[in-house]
């Protein structure tokens, strides 16, 4: 963990971790015996469910929890299924957990394999909507925020991870091929690549303009990447698809080459395993395989008290078991020793001021922190930028009080939008 | 599988390892030479009334936090570093019903009755101080104070001989007396190189912002050089203010409370620049000998005027535009 350094009147510069120099081959993880998936379907009914215990699955099968419902996961291994219950997601978003067991002999599912040989756009929302690096391509069927650009990120976003910089530096062809299938299937001209200041690659015709982004975060994280590549800044409470810009991950791009090379969607999910004593490993490892496994595989144990966590140091979100499957957004896995975890405190805001030198959207949150505190959140929106967060936690991590401020500020955010979308159905 | 309990918590997952007690317990050592410096050169009175006011200062938070029923809050180091600011501005002759007066006002009116630590808008040992320099004024005259003591410099109050005098009172005291702690004032307040140093190395650690301590030390120095390129004969030096009265103490432990002063450049520099500037004019044409007190205080009160000037976010929108 990263500690104040003696000079405090500097600003933390924390930089990314620099990829490695020499080529590293991902640690390729087995198929496990049990694979689970989550489904965006809140589970309600069993009556009318697709899937049912002890049902067989197809590999690479297309499920979904209801007829009616699109929300869907791609069965990365063919098998049986086990178990379908309902599951909390973030914000206590109703979803669906379903685990099978998986067989090598399973039957193959054919349906992507017929729609790529159609190769119209409709295959990225309904195949392969859920690729490593989840590109949610849904996004770019919005009528109301139509995409003209693309733009791809190399760069990983958060702290500790490696998992984009291993695409970029490893799949250069294959990001290259990827590139190219998304223009066809888009009709999308403007496709631009950010990649870290210190990339060392050769450039060569990747078919996309390449941009660098700074090194220091959160330089990398998406809002302060279109700023940097664009020169457009986002304006508060608006996403980059709102100004009809698509970021998407490297990742997600090569394994769309992969999956129309292979004639099945990609499955294989490139996670940077971060242990307690901060080693890095890159693991190439199964969508569905629970954490546990991974951990296993690199030896890396835990106990009562620890802290895993999905993505990195700064933006990542908490994982409560072992059993949890990695999913297509995972990029990273840490583990965190029970004796590193920092605890907040209910010590008010002393005004230092180390969150408002530190901010890189210059929110004052020093007055932030006292209507969130307050639970004003319209106020706090209107007078005191909450939506012009990013969420990046900088402010969180130097807070002398040690203030929760980065969870004030995600659960204000959360109330802000609930409420709105309240008045939106009243009128 | 077996399936131990985790630890489940927002983003971010790290810190950076600073704290509150941390910030106050390196204030409180930073403060520790000039300290140190007054206990040796008044000895034992100088050494009670250090003692009575840290220890008065944390009772009356002790008693505040029971009388709110608010979590006990005296492990922050905030009450022992009112409690010795208060005793480096008073003199070593100060009574001991003053000091628990003072520290009582200074806790309870200066910090609890806002909330406690972070809600006060004003610096709590001036306000303590304030109301007992008022009360009791003869107490703080520090020539009448420190009448019995002689340690064989010139023990007259500087600030107020040049009130007085006129600049020719300067010229009996030389530079290397005033910035080695050899003359008259409060018990920790008087020696320069030890204020500045310490100083310096709470600026560095990042403890206080230095934005605040240097442009209070530039609004005393251009006042000063005003009046002084005015009138030579009636005003002293710049250099002299800068190393009598509480300049450096209020410089670098005063106005920098971090609740009451700003946080953003401007207005850093702004509050600096008009508290010393203001002190300059108390000095000069005002009542009192010394301004630093009330400068401050005045400042402290315009703190959340000044901190609106503010760049604006990224991506804000404008309503007006």
């Amino acid at each position: 963990m990263l500690k104040k350094s003696f000079l405090g009147f500097l600003k933390p510069w924390i930089t990314y971790a620099p990829p490695s120099k020499k080529p590293i081959v991902p640690k390729e993880l087995p198929l496990p015996g049990r694979l689970t998936f989550i489904i965006d379907t809140p589970y309600t009914t069993t009556t009318n469910a697709l899937l049912k215990p002890s049902a067989p699955v197809k590999a690479f099968e297309k499920m979904r929890v209801y007829e009616e419902d699109a929300a869907y996961a791609i069965a990365s291994a063919g098998g049986k299924i086990v178990e379908v219950k309902s599951f909390l997601g973030p914000f206590g978003r109703k979803q669906t957990l379903v685990t099978i067991s998986t067989d090598p002999a399973a039957a193959l599912d054919e349906t992507f394999a017929q729609a790529a040989a159609e190769s119209s756009a409709a295959i990225l929302t309904d195949h392969l909507e859920l690729l490593p690096g989840n590109p949610r391509f849904h996004r770019l069927k919005n009528p109301q925020k139509p995409i003209s650009t693309v733009l791809i990120s190399a760069a990983d976003g958060d702290l500790m991870l490696n998992t984009q910089a291993q695409v970029i530096n490893n799949r250069l062809d294959a990001v290259q091929e990827g590139i190219h299938r998304l223009r066809d299937l888009t009709g999308i001209e403007d496709i631009r690549i950010a990649v870290p200041k210190d990339f060392i690659h050769g450039y060569g015709h990747i078919g996309a303009t390449m941009h660098f982004v700074d090194t220091v975060y959160p330089a990398a994280l998406p809002n302060r990447m279109v700023q940097q590549v664009m020169g457009i800044t986002i304006p508060a409470g608006k996403t980059p698809e709102d100004l009809g810009i698509l970021p998407i991950s490297v990742e997600a791009v090569a394994a769309l080459a992969d999956s129309f090379s292979s004639g099945c969607p990609a499955c294989k999910k490139i996670l940077t395993v971060v242990a307690p004593d901060g080693s890095r490993h890159i693991a190439s490892v199964v969508i569905g395989t629970p954490i546990g496994d991974v951990l296993a595989a690199f030896d890396i144990p835990v106990s009562e008290g620890d802290r895993l966590i999905s993505g990195g140091p700064m933006t990542g979100t908490p994982l409560f078991s072992l059993d949890q499957p990695v999913t297509p957004d995972m990029d990273g896995l840490l583990v965190q020793a029970g004796s590193e975890i920092p605890s907040y405190t209910d010590t008010p805001c002393i005004n230092c001021g180390d969150c408002v030198r530190v901010c890189p959207m210059r929110i004052q949150v020093n007055m932030l922190i006292r209507f969130l505190e307050a639970r004003q959140y319209q106020e706090a929106a209107d007078r005191y930028d909450l939506l012009s967060c990013i969420d990046c936690g900088l402010c969180t991590f130097v807070c002398v009080s040690r203030i929760p401020i980065s969870q004030y500020i995600a659960l204000g955010k959360h109330e802000l939008a609930l409420a709105h979308s309240a008045e939106e159905v009243h009128e | 599988m077996n399936n131990p309990k985790f630890v489940v918590s927002p983003a971010p997952f790290w810190h950076d390892g600073s704290s509150v007690t941390e910030r106050h317990l390196h204030k409180i050592y930073a403060a520790l030479p000039a300290v140190i410096f007054g206990i040796g050169m008044y000895g034992v009175p100088a050494l009670g009334v250090v003692c009575l006011s840290v220890s008065m200062a944390m009772l009356w938070e002790l008693l505040a936090n029971r009388l709110m029923e608010r979590p006990y809050s005296i492990g922050d180091g905030n009450a022992a570093l009112i409690g010795l600011l208060f005793a480096m501005l008073s003199p070593a002759t100060v009574p001991w019903w003053i000091v628990v007066i003072g520290t009582f006002l200074a806790i309870f009116v200066g910090k609890q009755i806002y909330g406690g630590l972070g809600g006060n808008p004003f610096h709590p040992t001036l306000i303590g101080l304030a109301m007992v320099m008022i009360s009791w004024k003869s107490v703080f005259d520090f020539n009448a104070a420190l009448i019995h003591y002689d340690f064989g410099f010139n023990m007259a109050y500087p600030l107020s001989m040049v009130k007085q005098h006129g600049s020719a009172a300067a010229s009996a005291y030389n530079w290397y007396d005033l910035l080695l702690g050899r003359q008259a004032g409060g018990i920790g307040s008087t020696f320069s190189i030890g204020l500045i140093l310490g100083g310096i190395y709470l600026m560095l650690r990042g403890f206080i912002r230095w934005e605040i301590s240097l442009s209070f030390l530039a609004g005393v120095f251009l006042a000063a050089a005003a009046f002084h390129g005015a009138n030579p004969v009636k005003y002293a030096s710049p250099f002299f203010h800068l190393v009598t009265g509480y300049t450096l103490i209020g410089a670098f432990f005063l106005a920098t409370d971090d609740s009451s002063s700003p946080v953003n450049f401007i207005p850093m520099i702004l509050y600096g620049l008009g508290a010393g500037i203001l002190t300059v004019l108390i000095r000069s044409i005002g009542a009192y000998a010394d301004g630093v007190v009330f400068a401050i205080l005045v400042f402290n009160i315009a703190n959340p005027l000044l901190d609106k000037i503010r760049p604006a976010a990224v991506g804000k929108v404008n309503d007006h535009a």
